[in-house]
């Protein structure tokens, strides 16, 4: 093989020989190039207070999904999971990048200098500030019917959202929107599917996909506190589904906490103690 | 060989006061290859003598499977991979499609119309995992976006 005819030393060459390439260098922006200029007319920090919210949401939601890797039901389910969770990723590391280039104050001070901001943002803040959806952070205590339920119910939700996004006065913002329209449609007829296959099979799966739909839908209400305008579109899509997959909707609702005003459950916490144990206690990591 | 240009990710190429400037668009929003691809592209506009190169991410419009071009689709099926078919358009709001989600492709193997989309995601977030009963090999399809 040709000297370095490697992508993967390329990488570390293109960082000066660092091996350090994966985690803490600045050659993975995933906004390289793009002018982060905040058009005039739009509220810098308005722009990014959106950005951090929906950036938070996929970033704990791609959390909760990658535990599904190694215990879902059937390999194929795991590799969709998976893959779900990597395009969930990939919006957060874009809509993070996003709100800091368009609010500097956001990036926690206790993150090393040498780290770019979207790890600031992910490893390096504390619980009581990520403005998630409690709904996205909840532990479904590996019970596929609960996941897919809230998989799809944060589907359609989030796919409302960008929908609506696309038309953002900043482009920067819209091109991310776009883009996360055509996966997010692929996530939510996955769950969808999911949902309709098990609440229409047999008494004990249909019993079990019902049980999860009672738990989980009384909070789309926080859902819709933190996104009026997407209630009527992800309301039409929860009921058509629903009812396809012969499951009832419960009619009551509760907000007890709302993650966009920075509260959150004590699953919270757990999870981002796993999510940045490592760059906690490695910061100079390498590999 | 299969090029970032035949696969549609490559936007453009110009050079700007002596430098290279390189715009590539990435696959989907999560594709862990823009890193690799950014630093490959610099190291072979390196060893061509260019030494200072710029390689930007590009978000606008999305990438699309329709940006593959013939050659990079006949190389795709060459690898066993079959090639997207055309992207839906896009209305608002996107109405849920249940039941099968994809159509099944052509076997690039056997060329046999008689295969099942057996997961609509694959091993990597571009593919589907399908299956074709003429001559019973499991294969990769890239997903129409």
């Amino acid at each position: 093989m040709h000297e370095n005819d490697n992508a993967y030393e390329s990488l570390a060459e293109a960082h000066g020989g660092e091996a350090r390439w994966a985690y803490g260098t600045g050659f993975d922006d995933p906004l390289a190039g793009v002018d982060t200029t905040v058009p005039a007319g739009v509220d810098a920090r308005e722009l990014a207070a959106t950005c951090l919210a929906l950036g938070d949401d996929a970033l704990v939601l791609a959390q909760r999904l990658a535990s599904w890797v190694s215990c879902a039901p059937e390999l194929e389910d795991e590799v969709a999971l998976a893959n779900i969770a990597l395009d969930l990723l990939g919006q957060a590391r874009l809509l993070l990048t996003r709100a800091a280039a368009a609010d500097p104050s956001l990036r926690p001070a206790g993150a090393p200098e040498h780290i770019p901001d979207e790890d600031a943002l992910a490893y390096f803040r504390d619980p009581d500030a990520f403005c998630n959806v409690v709904f996205a952070e909840l532990d479904d205590g590996g019970d596929f019917a609960a996941a897919i339920v809230r998989l799809f119910v944060m589907s359609a939700w989030r796919l409302a959202i960008v929908q609506r996004l696309a038309a953002h006065a900043d482009p920067v913002l819209s091109a991310i929107a776009v883009k996360a329209v055509a996966e997010l449609t692929y996530h939510r007829d996955y769950a969808a599917g999911w949902l309709v296959r098990l609440g229409d099979g047999t008494d004990e799966s249909h019993t079990r996909m019902q049980s999860a739909v009672d738990a989980l839908l009384p909070r789309v209400a926080e859902l819709y506190a933190a996104d009026p305008l997407s209630a009527v579109e992800t309301d039409a899509v929860i009921d058509d589904v629903l009812s396809t997959a012969t499951l009832v909707r419960p009619r009551t609702s509760r907000v007890a906490i709302e993650g966009r005003a920075f509260q959150h459950t004590s699953a919270l916490a757990e999870l981002l103690a796993e999510l940045q144990g490592v760059a906690r206690a490695h910061p100079e990591a390498s590999w | 060989m299969l090029t970032l240009h035949d696969l549609g990710v490559l936007r453009g190429v110009r050079e700007v006061d002596g430098a290279i400037v390189v715009d590539i668009t990435p696959t989907y929003s999560g594709c862990p290859a823009v890193a690799e691809m950014r630093a490959d592209i610099a190291r072979r506009l390196h060893q061509a003598g260019y030494p200072r190169v710029d390689v930007r991410i590009v978000l606008s419009p999305p990438w699309s499977t329709d940006d593959i071009t013939p050659h990079g689709r006949a190389v795709l099926a060459e690898h066993g991979i079959a090639p997207p078919g055309p992207a839906a358009r896009r209305t608002t709001p996107v109405p849920v499609r249940l039941g099968v989600r994809i159509p099944a492709p052509m076997c690039p193997r056997c060329g046999s119309a008689d295969t099942a989309v057996t997961s609509a995601f694959g091993p990597t977030a571009c593919t589907a995992l399908c299956r074709c009963a003429a001559c019973g090999e499991p294969f990769e399809h890239m997903k129409a976006i």
